[in-house]
């Protein structure tokens, strides 16, 4: 099945759902003891749900996801982000497992977030938004969960950011996962990580038309640095190889360069263009409040903490990296490893070659989709 | 079940935490985690790793002729090795790795000097082939052949005690009595259980 061979399909038309999942008498109460309500949450599900429901999968979307991972919402040619992992045939196989995908709390597409309205002003919340942590992450994830009724978990699956919410997850909760399938995460970004989401959140707030976050109402935002954030952010998801590969030193439109400041390679109209497209789909709040979730997650910061609540989990891994990745590169994915494997926990772990760098999670990559197939397939079995 | 594995899981108690180095395609772990032991391999092909996946063994995708950075100190009962020592670049680093990692390490490895091999040689004049060691010289993984004597010698220089030794036949079956009288030369194989 799945990557081997060509039973693959897409899932064609789907829809996503909202619900509101924490109210004034329910509120999501945050990691800073601060509450949060309403929270409305944007998702989507595929493929059928057993009566058991041993075969539920959680998505978990990365900085910039989004609930619709996978089919279409009307044009084929513009599928969801996990397309290519995701549908009938592929490694998360809609024929047999029952996938959630939802936008995460912070987001802007669908889930409550710095651009929703804050019942307490009837304006948007911008940097009153209350800061989070992956934890409470988390929380929204099992909420939803719960408002579907379900009561197991086969298999919680994320890249990057999302990988960090199915460790969080499985460390928060050790009796509810049981797998979790982590791909190119960390446990800790480095200096340099933090380095780069600095920058980009610098970017952000000296737009002058940032405004403080109250942007929403002045009909301009900062789409200067939001588009010069994910500029240089595409940057640390490709590798080196394959920009020389896709772009060389190659001239936009001709074959001389025209000796100017403006853009003239390829590699800057590209840049361009991502970061302008950017600028349709998401919005600059939470792109400051979701970089900052990731410099400060840090699970297995405190060892008397981790240990105990590794000896209770249940939860099994696959842990997988990339070795083009130098965003969140090897190393980092090997620390999850140490950490679980010195705590006896059952992790499979594989470095995929792959040229594409950190974005090579979201890519038909064979050998990586071979490997997430075989895992959910045992696991599935496993399950009954 | 390979006769080697058959063996070597009877020297592994029911409950160990095991590793076992070079696990292949993860038989002998799934039959000790039938067993009751709690096992995690290492293996660097990608079949052997998918193998492992198909079949629910935990497995790590490294090189062990790198060390076992990845894990702690004294975090196995016991760390095996079988048929592989022969295989690596580095079998001192290797040993070392093993007894840093586990409290025992259980190595199994064809011994080349048994009688078979130096006959063929001696007959010969061409690099010996066994049931053991199959390959031809130009296409074998082996590239680090020892015999019974040299893999002693080298287990006291790293200051490892042989706790146990059994001695296989060319089937990778348990030899007879007999063979220990002269194991170097009546041997086909060996494992030992070792401790630090």
């Amino acid at each position: 099945m799945g990557a081997t061979d060509d039973t693959r399909r897409s899932l064609g038309l789907v829809e996503t759902q909202r619900v509101v999942l924490f109210t004034e008498d329910d509120p999501l109460v945050l990691d800073s003891g601060e509450t949060l309500f309403p929270v409305e949450v944007a998702y989507e599900t595929y493929g059928e749900r057993a009566a058991d429901d041993r075969n539920v999968v959680v998505i978990c979307h990365a900085l910039t996801g989004d609930a619709h991972a996978a089919g279409h919402h009307g044009d084929p040619d513009r599928p969801g982000w996990w397309d290519t992992l995701i549908g009938p045939g592929k490694p998360v196989d809609t024929d047999r497992l029952f996938v959630i995908s939802s936008n995460l709390l912070g987001g802007c597409q669908g889930t409550t977030g710095p651009s929703s309205i804050d019942p307490a002003t009837g304006e948007p919340y911008g940097l009153r938004f209350p800061l989070f942590t992956v934890s409470d992450l988390v929380k929204v994830h099992r909420k939803l969960l719960a408002h579907l009724g379900i009561r197991r978990v086969l298999a919680a699956v994320g890249g990057s950011l999302g990988g960090m919410q199915v460790l969080q997850w499985a460390l928060d909760h050790p009796d509810e996962l049981e797998n979790g399938v982590v791909v190119c995460a960390t446990a800790r970004l480095s200096a340099q990580n933090i380095a780069f989401s600095a920058v980009a959140r610098a970017a952000i707030m000296n737009d002058p038309d940032f405004a403080d976050g109250d942007y929403y109402a002045t009909g301009k935002g900062p789409d200067h640095g939001l588009s010069v954030a994910r500029m240089m952010a595409h940057i640390t998801y490709v590798s080196e190889e394959s920009m020389r590969q896709k772009f060389g030193r190659r001239i936009q439109d001709r074959d001389e360069p025209r000796f100017g400041l403006g853009v003239d390679f390829q590699v800057e109209s590209y840049l361009q263009h991502q970061g302008k497209a950017f600028l349709d789909r998401f919005d600059a709040n939470s792109y400051l409040y979701l970089t900052r979730v990731m410099d400060y997650f840090d699970p297995f910061a405190d060892a008397a903490v981790v240990r105990a609540q590794l000896a209770k989990t249940k939860t099994k891994f696959l842990v997988l990296s990339f070795d083009t990745d130098w965003r969140f590169d090897t190393s980092h994915s090997r620390g999850i490893v140490r950490t679980l494997t010195a705590h006896r926990v059952p992790v499979t772990f594989r470095e995929i070659p792959s040229p594409h760098g950190h974005d090579s999670f979201l890519l038909d990559v064979p050998e990586y989709h071979r490997t997430v197939a075989a895992y959910l397939d045992r696991a599935l079995e496993e399950s009954v | 079940m390979r006769a080697d594995h058959d063996v070597i899981a009877s020297l592994v108690p029911a409950g160990s935490r095991v590793l076992d180095l070079g696990c292949g395609d993860g038989t002998l772990l799934a039959e000790l985690i039938r067993r009751g032991a709690d096992g995690l391999g290492v293996e660097i092909s990608d079949d052997g790793v998918l193998a492992c996946l198909q079949r629910g063994v935990p497995v790590l995708q490294d090189d062990i002729d790198k060390g076992l950075g990845d894990l702690e100190d004294d975090s196995f009962d016991i760390v095996i090795m079988s048929l592989t020592l022969q295989a690596v670049h580095h079998p001192a680093l290797v040993l070392q790795e093993m007894s840093r990692v586990g409290r025992k390490s259980i190595i199994s490895f064809p011994n080349f000097a048994h009688w078979r091999l130096r006959t063929q040689l001696a007959a010969s004049g061409r690099m010996p082939v066994s049931p053991l060691l199959p390959y031809s010289w130009y296409e074998t993984p082996n590239i680090r052949l020892c015999s019974i004597k040299d893999f002693e010698a080298l287990a006291h220089a790293e200051g490892l005690t042989v706790e146990q030794r059994i001695l296989l036949d060319e089937g990778g079956s348990r030899e007879g009595a007999v063979a220990e009288r002269a194991a170097n030369l009546l041997a086909a194989g060996a494992v030992y259980l070792l401790r630090r």
